[in-house]
């Protein structure tokens, strides 16, 4: 019943690709735009342009200093992956092989602060910032980064780590290999689904996050590419030709990034979300 | 009825070591400091610490800089309940585009997701695009629709000359509401797709195939059948959306500002600005404090209910 392709499915296959057409209008309009003279946006925004003008991007790439923006993102979403990687899939696996009324009381209340919203703890945590030096600077965000992404990825190597049976572990303990030895040389590697799907969920919040870097960070060479595309908005409010060129250049990495990894994106997602 | 779930595996040490040694204890506890440790302390030091701090902020009258902070009992709650109208304003707003949302971006994910599960060929280019908004911040996303509202809509207008394209989109209050709907369906509807794809793809044909045999409608597959069999899936979408859509900040910071006249100003917004720029972070934390149980209770009671239609389904 499911394989065969019947005129019923061809319907439901223009229907859908008409959806998606529509769903896609807003990027014509951004991608268009971007190459047009200010005056030819204003007359017709729908239309083709009559011809590329590249002048917006050379001149909001030096605006915003794309390529600091873009290394500033760059750094803070890859070290902040990385350590979140380490502490949460370590703490997790011990949590898990030392049932016990700690882990379990460790683990609610690792899990009970998804529900906490930013707003709750961003102003008292400008203070803790403050006090501990780490405002103003990028090292201070991503550790930042580190405390808020714990939950989450605890959370999913837990539901994970449950399903990695313990039989190997025995035996290489039995062998003598120390608790390092076999959670680097036997689980961590057996985690590697799961660590992938931890990879994506952070890299697509880090790189977007907006509120938090705007807090921490104040010197203009240390900005995001969120925050450098928004400075660019509230200086030149309406200056659209150079605002949308802008905005493609501050979503383009993100789509790439999308795009290469779209399959493994997807299915992350899918077992993030059922655990 | 099953037995006892979650009793999880047996601690390796004690089966290797039946006579626990006073010695080996302490080593113990020191390997797990050191695999548990450094989450908790980041966790601890960053959140909270922080989420304690607030607590007792919420209780003074702090500016933010100044190093007196002087206790004020309840002060600001009462405050926030006599004499706050724009904090008011901000909550219905957020309660009232929760709901829209919620329903709107569940409706058309699911939507996607049952189309998607037929055996179109396009099929895997077709969740791409649809989820493609997702991997975009919703500050940037805020932007690009604003040039759509402003613009885009009114060269559509033009050329269509369909008054849904002609309406001040972002400049009227009640259009205004609706458009920062559009754009978090727009957004969020492709992520609940491939939550319910994947569960549609967990449920078993040869049950359906057995209902159309006896003659069921696709309505009835879809409403007695698939329904109630992945409602787990629909447990995470709503929690997920519930919980997206009160934290509203970025989208709406970019594509209104919280405008016109405060009307579409979320609570997070809010709260942003009551302590960052009128430099009242005692008030602020309150609110702060207060929209923390507002989301609790309200994700906690969307849980219990559908968990408990999963059981008796």
């Amino acid at each position: 019943m499911k394989n065969r392709y019947t005129k019923r499915t061809f319907l439901l296959e223009i229907v859908a690709i008409a959806l998606a057409i529509v769903f896609m209008i807003p990027f014509y309009f951004v991608l268009v735009n971007s190459v047009k003279p200010f005056a030819a946006i204003l007359i017709d925004a729908a239309a083709w342009p009559e011809e590329f003008m590249f002048s917006n991007y050379a001149r909001v790439w030096e605006i915003i200093q794309f390529p600091r923006a873009f290394m500033n993102s760059f750094i803070i979403t890859t070290i902040s992956n990385i350590g979140l990687v380490l502490i949460s899939s370590m703490a997790a696996w011990k949590m898990v092989r030392t049932p016990g009324k700690f882990s379990k009381v460790l683990f609610i209340l690792f899990v009970s602060a998804m529900v906490i919203p930013f707003q709750t703890v961003m102003i008292p945590l400008m203070k803790v910032g403050g006090t501990l030096g780490l405002t103003n600077s990028i090292p201070g965000l991503i550790l930042m980064y580190f405390g808020f992404g714990v939950p989450l990825s605890l959370f999913l190597y837990h539901g994970f780590v449950k399903t990695v049976p313990v039989e190997i572990e025995e035996s290489a303990m039995m062998d003598g290999c120390s608790s390092f030895g076999v959670f680097w040389r036997i689980v961590f590697p057996l985690l590697k689904p799961i660590t992938v799907t931890v990879v994506i969920l952070n890299t697509l919040w880090i790189w977007n996050d907006y509120l938090l870097p705007l807090l921490v960070l104040q010197d203009a060479e240390l900005r995001t590419i969120p925050l450098a595309a928004s400075s660019f908005f509230a200086q030149y409010t309406k200056q659209w030709d150079m605002g949308l060129a802008a905005l493609v250049l501050g979503i383009t990495p993100v789509i790439i990034f999308f795009l290469f990894l779209q399959k493994h994106i997807i299915k992350g997602i899918a077992s993030g979300s059922i655990k | 009825m099953e037995p006892k779930i979650e009793t999880g595996p047996v601690r390796p040490e004690a089966q290797l070591k039946p006579v626990p040694k006073k010695g080996l204890k302490w080593k113990n506890i020191l390997t797990y400091s050191a695999f548990v440790g450094p989450a908790l302390v980041f966790f601890l030091v960053i959140q909270i610490i922080p989420f304690l701090m607030g607590l007792y902020y919420s209780f003074t009258s702090w500016n933010g800089v100044s190093s007196a902070v002087e206790w004020v009992g309840f002060d600001n709650y009462i405050r926030i309940f006599t004499d706050d109208q724009v904090f008011f304003q901000s909550f219905m707003f957020t309660t009232k585009f929760m709901f829209a949302a919620v329903v709107i971006s569940n409706v058309i994910g699911f939507g996607f997701a049952l189309l998607l599960n037929a055996a179109l060929k396009t099929r895997n280019i077709l969740r791409t695009v649809f989820f493609l908004p997702n991997v975009i911040g919703g500050l940037l996303l805020g932007f690009i629709w604003q040039f759509i509202f402003v613009k885009g809509f009114a060269s559509l207008g033009n050329a269509t000359d369909l008054s849904l394209f002609k309406m001040p989109w972002l400049g009227d209050e009640k259009t205004a509401f609706w458009g920062i709907v559009i754009v978090f369906a727009w957004q969020i509807s492709g992520y609940m797709m491939v939550i319910y794809v994947a569960a549609l793809q967990g449920v078993d044909t040869s049950l359906l195939e057995a209902a159309k045999i006896d003659g069921a409608s696709n309505w009835t597959l879809l409403t007695r059948i698939i329904v109630p069999l992945i409602l787990p899936a629909f447990t995470i979408c709503f929690f997920l959306t519930i919980s997206m859509a009160f934290k509203i900040f970025d989208l709406n910071i970019s594509l209104t500002g919280g405008g016109p006249f405060n009307s579409t100003q979320s609570v997070a917004i809010n709260i942003y600005q009551e302590a960052f720029q009128n430099n009242r972070y005692g008030l602020g934390t309150a609110k702060s404090i207060l929209f923390f149980v507002i989301v609790a209770v309200f994700t906690t009671v969307q849980v219990m209910i559908t968990k408990r239609k999963e059981v008796q389904a």
